[in-house]
């Protein structure tokens, strides 16, 4: 075995001990040990990514060595070990963007046990990602949730803690859900082992056998995971937790932990049930159905929003709603279009978070939107920024948004049905994403001299500016170098199932 | 059909209609304590439906005592296992919910969620 398909363990484990370590440890030293972290994952993975683009196929870990049926098991291709990566780069440029914000906001005290916790999200997305056991999935699953919840909590105000209780119950009704269609899912199958379950599947559907309660299986672990990451009807607790706790954790939890459930959700649909089933049975219709709906009221609510921060959190929820539509669509270019929504939705969005707040900054701490009036030219990089992320998320040419557009058009004109309500939505959604961002743009940049608010340049904020202009070069490249990043997600879903 | 299969596994339909109760509880009740008990019938619940259909009639649990080494002679003791992890899970999130409680309690002293949510609205934070 090459040494290399070691990195998945390493990484997960590497990444939980460090949450274990850093409780010990003062928060400078848990900061340091949770930037090193990130980075050696981040460059684990990578080493990875470019071993699995050379083999073409994925490989299996057998955890502790016991062999398929009764071993737990990490299975890595290179989808995986691209968003291993990928998530790590997201997570590293929130952490930098928002680590000026934590220090005003939560106490000195607790900074530690921030750290523990970004640590514990990345283990659990890290297994989310890798994982080939249905239950060490909803295991790591229930650690995400938690620390999500801790992510939230850690700016104490009544809201905060009224959004994470919000946040818990909707969690854990889709958790009790999950759990109780993999019971099924176990009791129909005799395996935990995602292949394996696959290959019974595969035997009882040929059979005519159990299809019904093989259809409730899939339609509980999709609706458990459709709530946890917030697809629209569930989405109340979205608002609150994403407006009013720290940036770095809106950041976190918009762009990486409603995606760590969409990717394990993929992840079921292609190796769990077999992607052919899937695509005949009813629950991807719903799926689509709710996409459709969360795209168009999502950007409603953010239409009449009058708050930045919730703004943009409301604008998730039609974002969600796209993965949503791709996946419901059915079919192999519809799921390329949902994983590169992921990743252009994840780059853009805690972008704007993270910009947002060097807005808020130069408007008196203020997030009402003519409080923010000609903010764009008191910190300009953070105006710039801000509007990258708008055009991107409006799907201007050039940057990711479009490329994710574009991709979903094209999967919607493969289907006969849904083709029609699928435009309709994606035309809709882009004239009030337009209706909303364009506003905000335009406020920002309405000259308004406010001499009581002072400026901010780039020289006043090294750190934050070199994160800003990361994330503009992220979105770019996603956006103008498209080509070899659909081939790697085509590459990747083809060594998936 | 459904007459004979239900009254043949009516340890799982029990259980399917507690975790139902449970479900309902945690989304419908405005009290946080009562959700937090609907929570825990609700995971409650999936472990007696886990250990349903984990337990065969007439099998015992997989230790050995009397020397009978077969197979055939014990049950499966993986959805038992499962059924552990299953309550550490609940135990961690219960004790989660129940922190965050007490913290809306000191804070507001009701334990209505809508109430707490209209009071923040008209603190307009």
């Amino acid at each position: 075995m090459p040494f290399v398909q070691n990195f998945p363990f390493f990484s997960i484990i590497l990444s939980m001990f460090s949450g274990i370590v850093s409780a010990v440890l003062p928060a400078r030293a848990a900061k340091w040990v949770n930037g090193v972290l990130i980075g050696t994952v981040g460059v684990l993975s990578a080493i990875l990514l470019v071993y699995l683009m050379g083999t073409k196929e994925a490989f299996v870990y057998w955890m502790g060595h016991f062999p398929a049926p009764w071993g737990n098991e990490i299975r890595a291709g290179a989808l995986e070990a691209g968003m291993a990566l990928f998530f790590c780069v997201i997570l590293l440029l929130s952490m930098l963007g928002g680590q000026k914000k934590l220090v005003g906001e939560v106490e000195y005290s607790k900074h530690n046990l921030y750290y523990i916790l970004v640590d514990l999200l990345l283990s659990s997305l890290l297994a989310l990602v890798y994982t080939n056991d249905l239950f060490t999935a909803y295991v790591f699953v229930e650690i995400n949730t938690i620390a999500a919840c801790g992510l939230i909590l850690i700016r104490q105000n009544g809201r905060t803690i009224e959004a994470a209780v919000r946040y818990m119950i909707m969690s854990l009704l889709g958790s009790g859900l999950f759990l109780l269609g993999l019971c099924t899912l176990y009791d129909l199958t005799g395996h935990l082992l995602m292949s394996n379950i696959r290959e019974a599947v595969a035997q009882l559907s040929r059979q005519q056998a159990y299809t019904v309660p093989l259809l409730t299986t899939i339609g509980l672990i999709s609706a458990g995971l459709a709530i946890k990451s917030a697809l629209f009807p569930f989405h109340t607790w979205l608002p609150d937790a994403y407006g009013y706790s720290t940036v770095s954790s809106a950041a976190i939890l918009s762009s990486l932990v409603s995606k760590g459930y969409i990717f394990l959700l993929i992840k079921i649909f292609y190796r769990v049930i077999g992607f052919e089933i899937i695509g005949e049975s009813k629950v991807i219709n719903v799926l689509f159905v709710f996409g459709l709906m969360g795209m168009v009221f999502g950007s409603l609510s953010a239409i009449r929003e009058n708050d930045i921060r919730r703004m943009i959190a409301y604008s998730s929820v039609a974002q969600i709603g796209y993965i949503y539509m791709g996946l419901g669509l059915g079919t192999q270019i519809g799921i390329v279009a949902s994983v590169f929504h992921i990743l252009s939705h994840a780059a853009t969005k805690s972008l704007l978070f993270i910009s947002a707040i060097g807005l808020t900054d130069v408007s008196g701490g203020s997030r009402k939107f003519l409080d923010l009036t000609g903010a764009g030219y008191r910190n300009k990089l953070a105006g710039v920024a801000f509007t990258v992320g708008s055009l991107s998320m409006v799907g201007v040419p050039m940057f990711s948004g479009f490329v994710s557009k574009l991709l979903f058009m094209e999967a919607s004109l493969g289907h006969a049905i849904k083709m029609f309500p699928a435009l309709l939505v994606l035309a809709l959604s882009t004239i009030l994403n337009a209706i909303y961002f364009m506003k905000t743009v335009i406020r920002l940049y309405v000259p308004d001299k406010r001499p009581d608010f002072g400026q901010i340049t780039m020289k006043d904020e090294k750190l934050y500016a070199a994160t800003l202009i990361c994330f503009i070069a992220l979105n770019v490249t996603l956006g103008m170098f498209s080509q070899p990043i659909v081939n790697w997600i085509r590459t990747g879903l083809s060594v998936f199932g | 059909m459904l007459g004979p299969n239900l009254f043949a596994n009516y340890g799982e339909a029990v259980a399917i209609i507690l975790f139902g109760i449970g479900f309902s509880n945690l989304l419908l009740q405005k009290n946080l304590i009562k959700k937090i008990i609907g929570l825990n019938i609700m995971d409650t619940a999936v472990y007696l439906y886990l250990a349903e259909k984990g337990y065969i009639d007439g099998r015992v649990a997989p230790i050995v005592t009397n020397g009978v080494q077969e197979v055939g002679a014990y049950i499966n003791p993986v959805p038992s296992g499962l059924v552990l992890t299953g309550i550490v899970v609940s135990v961690s999130v219960t004790a989660l919910m129940l922190s965050l409680t007490i913290r809306l309690y000191r804070r507001y002293h009701t334990l209505d969620l809508d109430e707490i949510s209209t009071r923040l609205k008209k603190e307009g934070l």
